[in-house]
C-alpha cells in the first residue's frame, strides 16, 4: 500500500518516449495544457500588441498590413488552438475518466491521435506566422479571402486538420460517457461538467465537419477557382458566410459550455451546499447545443438578408437567453444559504457570474436587428466577444485549473498570489473591455490600426488597464508553476475543497497511473453535502 | 495491467467485458458515420443552392456525364456491399474461408468502382470538362448555358470526395484481409471487421445519392 502510494501518473512510467507515446488520458491532458498555454501566451502577446498600438491615434508602431496580421492571427490562435482545444482537451481529458471512475476514455489510441493531430494544425498555423502571416480576420470572408495575396491556405489548412482533432475528442468523450461509468453512475448523477463536456461534445462532431468542408472549398477556390465563392466566377461570397456560422455559431457553444461546467463544479464545492436545479442545469446545457444550430443568421443581418429571416434569426437568437438565464440563476441559488468561501476558484467563479452576464445580456442587444445594424462590425461586438469568451471562458478555465491543480499536479499554489491575480485579472478586463462597449457606441469600427482623436480617451484607458490583465494572468499562471518546485508536494489524500466527486474521493492527488487502486464504488451523488459531511483536508 | 489472466487478449485493459468494448466501438462509428454525413451535408447543400440558381445549367450539364458508366458503377458498388455483409455473415458463422473470399470480392469490386471513375475522369479531362478556371469545354449541346464550370466544380469535389473515402474503404478492408487470414479476426472477435462493414456501407449510400443527382436529374 505505501509503495503503491507514492506511485502516481506523473512518474510513472519515467521516460520521454513514455509521455510523448503514453495512452493515459491524464498525461495526454496534460500535453493539452501545455500546448494551449503556449499559444494563450502568443496570443496574448499580440494582444497586447494591438493595445500598445492602440494606445494613441496614429500608426505609432505598426504598419497597417502588420495590425492586420496581428488581429488575425490573435483571433485564429486564441480561438483554434487555445480556447476550443484547452478545456475539453486539458481538463476534460484529466478529468472525465476520473469522473466516471473509469481506467480510461473510450478510445485511448484515437485520444493520443487527436492530440498529435492538434499539433500538426499547430504547425500549419507556426508556418503561416513565419512565412509572411494572414491578413482576412479570423473569419476569412470572401471574396477578400479567394483574393488576399497573403498566407490564406496554410492557415486554412491549420483549421481543417485541427477540426479533425476537435471532431475525434468529441467522438472519444460521447463514447466514453455512454459506455465507461461504472455501475450505478447513472445520468442523473453524473457531475455537471460531465453534462457540459457531453453537451460540448455533441455540437463537435455535429458542427465541426461543415468547418472542414468550408474550408476544403476555399482552398480549392483559391486553387482551382471553383466558382462556388467568387461572384466573378458566378458563385455567391454569402454562402461562404452561412456555411461558416453554420459551423462557428454552434463554436461559440463549444467553447463556452464546458466552462459552464466547470462554474457547476466550483459553485456548489466551495459553498458546501447541494446544486440547486440539478436536472435544470443539465438540460439547458443540451437545449443551448440544439438551439445553437439555429441561431448562425444573426451574424449576418448585414449581409443581405430577407427580413423575414431576419426577424426570424433574431427570434431565434433571444431564446438562447433562456437557459442560459436558467444556469446562472441556479448558480445563484446554489450559493443561497451556502458557506461560501473565498477560495482563489471561487473568486474565478464569481467573476465569471459578474462578466458573463455583461457578456450574455450584451449579446441579445446584438441579437435585435434594428440595433445590430448600428452596432455591426464595431467595438460593440468586440466588447461583447470579449465578456463572453475571455470573461466567460477563460475566467472559467483558470478557475478551473486553479480548483484541480491540486488534484491534478499534487501540490498546492499560493493561495494569495492566486486570489490577487484574480482581483487584477477582473478590474483589468472590465478596465480594457468595458471602454469597448462605449466605442462601439460611439460608432469606433473593429479592426483599424488608427481612429479619430475623439475616441483616443477610451482607447488609451484601455490599452492601459490591458496590462494589468496580461500582467495578472502572466503571474498567476507563474505561480501555479512555481508550485511545482521541489519538497512542495501535498499527502497524496489530501481533498483541499472537500469536493464529493470519484476524482477527489476514490483516488490519490496526483491519482494512480490507473486512475483508481480498484474500481469505485459509489457511496453518493456528486453534490450531496445536505446527506453526507466531507471535510476538506489539506496536508502537506 | 490489473485485469486477470482468464480474459481474452483482445481485451483492452480499460473494459470490463467484451461486451462493453464491443458496444463502445458500435457508437464510435456510429457517431463518426453522423460526422461523414455532415461533412457531405455541406457539399449537398452547395449541389441545392448552385441548383436552384442555375436550373437550366444543371439540367443541361448532367447530360454530358456517362449515365452507362454511373449505372455500371452503382451496381457494382451496391454488390460490394452485399459482399461486405456476407463477410461479416460468414465470420459470424465461423467459416473463415468463405469471410475472406467475400473481402477479397469486396475489394475487387471497389477496385473496379475505381477503375470506372478514371475512365470518366480521364474523358473529362481530354474535353477540358473540369473545374472552375480550368473548364474549356465548349460543345454545341452546352452553349447556350450559364457557369456550367460551376456544376462540374460541383462534380469533381464531391465524386471525388466520394473516390477518397473508396480509397481509404479499400485500405481499410486489404487490412482486414489480412486480419482475418492470419486469424487474428475469427468468429469470438469481429468488431473491425463490422465497424469497416457499417463505413463501407455510408460509402456505398452516399454514391446512391450522388448517381441520380449529377448523372439523372
Amino acid at each position: 500500500m505505501a509503495e503503491n502510494q507514492k506511485q502516481n501518473y506523473l512518474t510513472h512510467p519515467k521516460g520521454i518516449m513514455s509521455w510523448l507515446l503514453t495512452l493515459d488520458h491524464k498525461r495526454i491532458g496534460l500535453m493539452y495544457l501545455f500546448g494551449g498555454i503556449i499559444f494563450f501566451f502568443l496570443g496574448g502577446v499580440l494582444a497586447l500588441g494591438m493595445r500598445l498600438e492602440l494606445a494613441a491615434p496614429g500608426n505609432d508602431f505598426v504598419s497597417n498590413d502588420t495590425y492586420n496580421n496581428m488581429y488575425t492571427l490573435h483571433g485564429a490562435i486564441m480561438i483554434f488552438l487555445f480556447i476550443i482545444p484547452a478545456i475539453p482537451g486539458a481538463l476534460g481529458n484529466i478529468l472525465l475518466p476520473l469522473m466516471l471512475g473509469a481506467k480510461d476514455v473510450a478510445f485511448p489510441r484515437l485520444n493520443l491521435a487527436s492530440f498529435y493531430i492538434y499539433t500538426i494544425g499547430a504547425l500549419f498555423v507556426m508556418y503561416t506566422i513565419i512565412s509572411g502571416g494572414v491578413d482576412t480576420g479570423w473569419t476569412f470572408y470572401t471574396p477578400y479571402s479567394t483574393t488576399s495575396t497573403s498566407n490564406v491556405i496554410p492557415m486554412t489548412m491549420g483549421i481543417f486538420v485541427i477540426g479533425f482533432s476537435s471532431i475525434l475528442t468529441g467522438l472519444n468523450f460521447i463514447a466514453t460517457i455512454h459506455k465507461m461509468r461504472i455501475p450505478g453512475l447513472t445520468w442523473y448523477k453524473l457531475p455537471l461538467f460531465v453534462w457540459a463536456l457531453y453537451g460540448t461534445s455533441l455540437v463537435q462532431i455535429t458542427a465541426t465537419p461543415v468547418i472542414a468542408i468550408t474550408m476544403v472549398l476555399l482552398i480549392l477556390e483559391r486553387l482551382l477557382g471553383i466558382g462556388i465563392f467568387d461572384p466573378a466566377l458566378g458563385g455567391d461570397p454569402v454562402l461562404y458566410q452561412h456555411f461558416f456560422w453554420f459551423y462557428s455559431h454552434p463554436a461559440v457553444y463549444i467553447m463556452i459550455l464546458p466552462a459552464f461546467g466547470i462554474i457547476s463544479e466550483i459553485i456548489p464545492v466551495h459553498s458546501r451546499k447541494k446544486v440547486w436545479g440539478y436536472k435544470f442545469i443539465a438540460f439547458s446545457t443540451l437545449s443551448i447545443a440544439f438551439i445553437g444550430f439555429l441561431v448562425w443568421g444573426h451574424h449576418m443581418f448585414t449581409s443581405g438578408q430577407s427580413v423575414f429571416s431576419q426577424i426570424v434569426f433574431s427570434f431565434i437568437t433571444y431564446f438562447v437567453g433562456i437557459p442560459t438565464g436558467v444556469k446562472i440563476f441556479s448558480w445563484m441559488l446554489t450559493m443561497y444559504k451556502g458557506q461560501v468561501s473565498f477560495t482563489p476558484p471561487m473568486l474565478y467563479a464569481l467573476s465569471f457570474l459578474f462578466l458573463f452576464t455583461i457578456g450574455g445580456l450584451t449579446g441579445i442587444f446584438l441579437g435585435a436587428v434594428a440595433l445590430d445594424i448600428h452596432l455591426h462590425d464595431t467595438y460593440f461586438v468586440v466588447a461583447h466577444f470579449h465578456y463572453v469568451m475571455q470573461g466567460g471562458t477563460i475566467i472559467a478555465f483558470l478557475g478551473g485549473l486553479h480548483h484541480w491543480w491540486p488534484k491534478s499536479m499534487g501540490t498546492m499554489y499560493n493561495q494569495t498570489v492566486a486570489s490577487i491575480c484574480c482581483l487584477g485579472v477582473f478590474l483589468g478586463f472590465n478596465g480594457t473591455f468595458f471602454p469597448q462597449f462605449l466605442l462601439g457606441l460611439r460608432g469606433m469600427p473593429r479592426r483599424y490600426a488608427t481612429y479619430d482623436q475623439q475616441f483616443a480617451e477610451l482607447h488609451n484607458y484601455s490599452s492601459f488597464w490591458s496590462g494589468i490583465l496580461g500582467l495578472s494572468i502572466f503571474i498567476s499562471i507563474m505561480n501555479l508553476l512555481w508550485s511545482l518546485r521541489k519538497n512542495n508536494k501535498l499527502d497524496p489524500g489530501t481533498n483541499p475543497w472537500g469536493g464529493m466527486t470519484l476524482e477527489w474521493t476514490h483516488t490519490t492527488s496526483p491519482p494512480h497511473p490507473h486512475n483508481f487502486e480498484e474500481e469505485p464504488v459509489l457511496e453518493h451523488g456528486p453534490y450531496d453535502y445536505d446527506k453526507v459531511i466531507v471535510e476538506p483536508t489539506f496536508k502537506k | 495491467m490489473s485485469h486477470d489472466n482468464s480474459s481474452p487478449k483482445f481485451l483492452q485493459h480499460h473494459f470490463h467485458d467484451v461486451e462493453q468494448q464491443y458496444e463502445t466501438a458500435k457508437l464510435g462509428m456510429w457517431a463518426f458515420i453522423l460526422t461523414e454525413v455532415l461533412t457531405f451535408g455541406g457539399l449537398f447543400v452547395a449541389y441545392v443552392v448552385y441548383r436552384s440558381w442555375y436550373p437550366e445549367m444543371f439540367v443541361g450539364a448532367n447530360l454530358l456525364l456517362d449515365v452507362n458508366k454511373g449505372l455500371l458503377n452503382t451496381i457494382v458498388l451496391i454488390t460490394s456491399s452485399l459482399t461486405m455483409v456476407l463477410a461479416v455473415w460468414a465470420i459470424q458463422k465461423k467459416n473463415q474461408k468463405l469471410s475472406l473470399f467475400m473481402l477479397i470480392a469486396t475489394f475487387l469490386f471497389a477496385f473496379m468502382f475505381l477503375g470506372i471513375k478514371y475512365l470518366e475522369y480521364s474523358h473529362k479531362f481530354e474535353v477540358g470538362q473540369l473545374p472552375g478556371e480550368y473548364y474549356s469545354y465548349m460543345g454545341p449541346e452546352i452553349a447556350h448555358l450559364n457557369n456550367p464550370h460551376i456544376f462540374f466544380s460541383i462534380y469533381f469535389i464531391m465524386t471525388g470526395l466520394h473516390g477518397l473515402h473508396v480509397a481509404i474503404g479499400m485500405g481499410l478492408i486489404a487490412w482486414l484481409i489480412y486480419a482475418t487470414a492470419k486469424g487474428n479476426l475469427n468468429s469470438e472477435y469481429y468488431t473491425p471487421m463490422e465497424m469497416i462493414g457499417i463505413f463501407w456501407h455510408l460509402v456505398d449510400l452516399i454514391w446512391i445519392y450522388l448517381f441520380p443527382l449529377f448523372y439523372l436529374i
